[in-house]
């Protein structure tokens, strides 16, 4: 049996409001295996982008492990962390988050700044990457140029960019239209499939989470298995992608 | 080299507000510029008087007078060269607000004290031969049309009438801090006219100028000038021309006090407004400097864009206020030439100028900066929903 990408065990997190304490995760355990395509449903308030947070290492937990192949994440300083991020991770924002001063040939450079590529391989790298997404012809427009759709396909170069293990996004169609959700969609899978990146995605739109190969539901802070990962498993029966159950 | 085009790209990206902040900052920089000069000018007169020269007067006040007969005594203190006199005159010209200054002097021993009056000879001559005659500065000339020749009255305020004089002769300076907006005329002819009017008031002078040969020892000869009156009906004050011109401007300092605190409050204020702008520019954009932080850049770089952007706006208008300065001068000295020598600008307020400017830069990025690099990358992503 394979090991795991990351391994998260008994995983809490509360918000405090003035007196009170909001528990938003309660004892969250996953597995989450290399090559997964794993979609995150859940109600509004449930606590997914607070989960996809702190698996991606920009929010930190109150209690439980976080292990990347075995190193735990919630041990790392926040420098270590950034350190980190820059080397495993790829960002996808549900609002692109792109610069607006900047290209999109440069926006996609922007995380290349942190590894010691030169500014030739750097620009010859974020080429490539907006060239992936099919954007080979948008390098100097800014993304107040381009469509929504095209904001998040140079949104997904700049987060492969760099060759992360591990791409998180947070409703990466949530502000598209019907067209361009697919097109980015479509991208995600390849991504998946092709570069065997993993890739864990918060959605809310059933039509998205089909295109996983594994579904998770996360209701009142725990995680619940869902009748559609049977549906999404069968799709894709790869053993890695077998359901997991999670824990109680 | 992608983050300094991001920086300046940040820095213009709005571009009406960029351009208020930069032209903020350069009108305070210009008008902190500007303030100086005013202030450096007023005190310029107290540099242009020369060391070697002392001035005697009544130890009570300048308005009382000094009876000439302590002339001769002066001028046989040890170390004194050259005894001069005269009164403040301080006669109108037509309407009050033609102000400038006018004495009337023993004209030979006055102009041998004051070479840095440059009198044609042959004007010189016909002014001392010419008991109604006067001298006039250059730019007294220009400012009120005369020509040599001209009859001006002054009506008097301390000694009543109408004083007709003619001018038989313009100075000009030997340096631009020299004033070339007084004029001077016999202290004869007041002398004369108050025998024949008030002869109580005959024989009066208002100052004694005094010339020493050793400037080092001003103060024990303005001493031993002094101990000469002690305990007489008519004590003196002696004093170098810089201490007694000092001793005017102390009653302008209030003024001048205000104005340098003016001159800074422009600062604070221009500070306060870059502040403003830089806080709700880096608010603003907090989303993408989360994004920067969560693609793995540390809060120091964020900070670091944030004080640059601030920086080049601040410099920027720094640069432009600079630049106005010399011209503003210029056109300040033009509207005033008349009350003022000379205006000049100094090294040292170019050097406060871009150091304050620097300053805002700084201080206007440091709190948005330091924000923007704490701001937890979970909280500036939320902003954004
Ligand atoms: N900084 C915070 N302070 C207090 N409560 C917070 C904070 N951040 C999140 N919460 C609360 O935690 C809960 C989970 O938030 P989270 O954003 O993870 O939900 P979500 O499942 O992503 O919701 P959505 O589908 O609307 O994006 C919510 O009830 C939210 O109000
Ligand atoms: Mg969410």
């Amino acid at each position: 049996m394979q090991e795991p990408l990351l391994r998260i065990r008994n995983l809490a997190k509360q918000y405090r409001r003035g007196e009170q304490d909001i528990p938003v995760l309660t004892d969250i355990t996953l597995d989450i295996m290399p090559g997964d395509f794993l979609a995150l449903m859940g109600p509004s308030g449930s606590g997914k982008s607070t989960l996809l947070n702190c698996i991606a290492g920009i929010d930190q937990a109150d209690a439980g492990e976080i292990l990347f192949r075995g190193e735990d994440l919630t041990q790392l300083t926040e420098s270590e962390l950034a350190a980190w991020r820059s080397q495993h991770v790829g960002f996808i924002f549900q609002f692109y988050n792109l610069i607006p001063v900047l290209t999109a040939q440069e926006n996609v450079e922007l995380p290349l700044l942190l590894t010691d590529l030169s500014a030739r391989e750097r620009r010859d790298h974020a080429v490539a990457a907006l060239a992936a997404v099919g954007l080979a012809d948008r390098l100097d427009h800014y993304p107040g140029q381009l469509s929504g759709g095209q904001q998040q396909r140079v949104a997904i170069a700049r987060a492969v960019v760099a060759d992360p293990d591990l791409l998180v996004a947070d409703e990466p169609t949530g502000d598209l239209d019907r067209a361009s959700a697919e097109e980015v969609l479509t991208l995600m899978e390849r991504l998946n499939a092709e570069l065997g990146k993993t890739i864990v995605m918060v959605t809310h739109d059933p039509k998205a989470a089909e295109r996983a190969r594994k579904l998770i539901h996360l209701d009142k802070g725990e995680l619940w298995a869902d009748t559609a990962a049977a549906r999404a498993g069968a799709r894709e029966a790869e053993p890695h992608a077998a359901p997991q159950t999670p824990g109680p | 080299m992608l983050l300094l085009k991001l920086l300046v790209r940040n820095a213009f990206r709005h571009r009406l507000r960029a351009a208020l902040t930069v032209a903020g900052v350069a009108v305070a920089i210009l008008a902190f510029g500007l303030l100086r000069t005013v202030i450096d000018t007023w005190h310029a007169g107290v540099e242009a008087a020369a060391a070697n020269r002392l001035v005697t007067r009544n130890a009570i006040s300048l308005v009382f007078p000094l009876p000439l007969s302590q002339r001769d005594k002066i001028r046989n203190v040890e170390n004194v060269s050259a005894v001069s006199y005269g009164n403040w005159f301080g006669g109108i010209y037509v309407d009050e607000k033609n102000f400038f200054a006018n004495f009337c002097v023993e004209p030979a021993s006055y102009l041998a004290i004051y070479p840095e009056f440059l009198v044609p000879e042959e004007q010189r001559l016909a002014f001392l031969k010419d008991r109604k005659g006067a001298l006039a500065g250059r730019k007294l000339m220009e400012r009120f049309g005369w020509k040599l020749g001209d009859t001006i009255t002054l009506r008097g305020t301390i000694y009543p009438g109408d004083w007709p004089l003619t001018i038989r002769a313009v100075y000009e300076g030997a340096h631009n801090t020299v004033d070339e907006t007084q004029l001077l005329f016999h202290w004869a002819y007041l002398d004369e006219t108050m025998q024949r009017q008030q002869s109580s008031r005959a024989g009066e002078v208002g100052f004694y100028m005094i010339q020493i040969r050793d400037e080092t020892r001003a103060a024990e000869t303005a001493r031993a000038i002094d101990a000469l009156f002690k305990n007489s009906r008519a004590e003196t004050l002696t004093e170098t021309e810089k201490a007694f011109t000092q001793g005017f401007l102390a009653m302008s300092e209030a003024i001048l006090v205000a104005i340098r605190i003016v001159s800074y409050v422009v600062i604070v204020i221009i500070l306060a407004v870059a502040a403003n702008t830089m806080a709700m520019s880096a608010r603003e954009r907090t989303a993408e400097y989360a994004a920067m932080k969560t693609v793995g850049f540390g809060g120091g770089t964020i900070g670091l864009l944030i004080v640059g952007e601030s920086l080049v706006l601040a410099l920027a208008g720094t640069g432009l206020g600079l630049a106005g300065i010399p011209p503003g001068a210029r056109a300040f000295g033009h509207f005033l030439s008349d009350y003022f020598p000379f205006v000049e600008v100094k090294v040292l307020t170019f050097q406060l100028g871009a150091v304050l400017g620097l300053g805002v830069g700084l201080l206007a990025g440091l709190f948005p900066a330091i924000s923007a690099a704490r701001l937890r990358i979970a909280e500036g992503l939320r902003r954004l929903g």
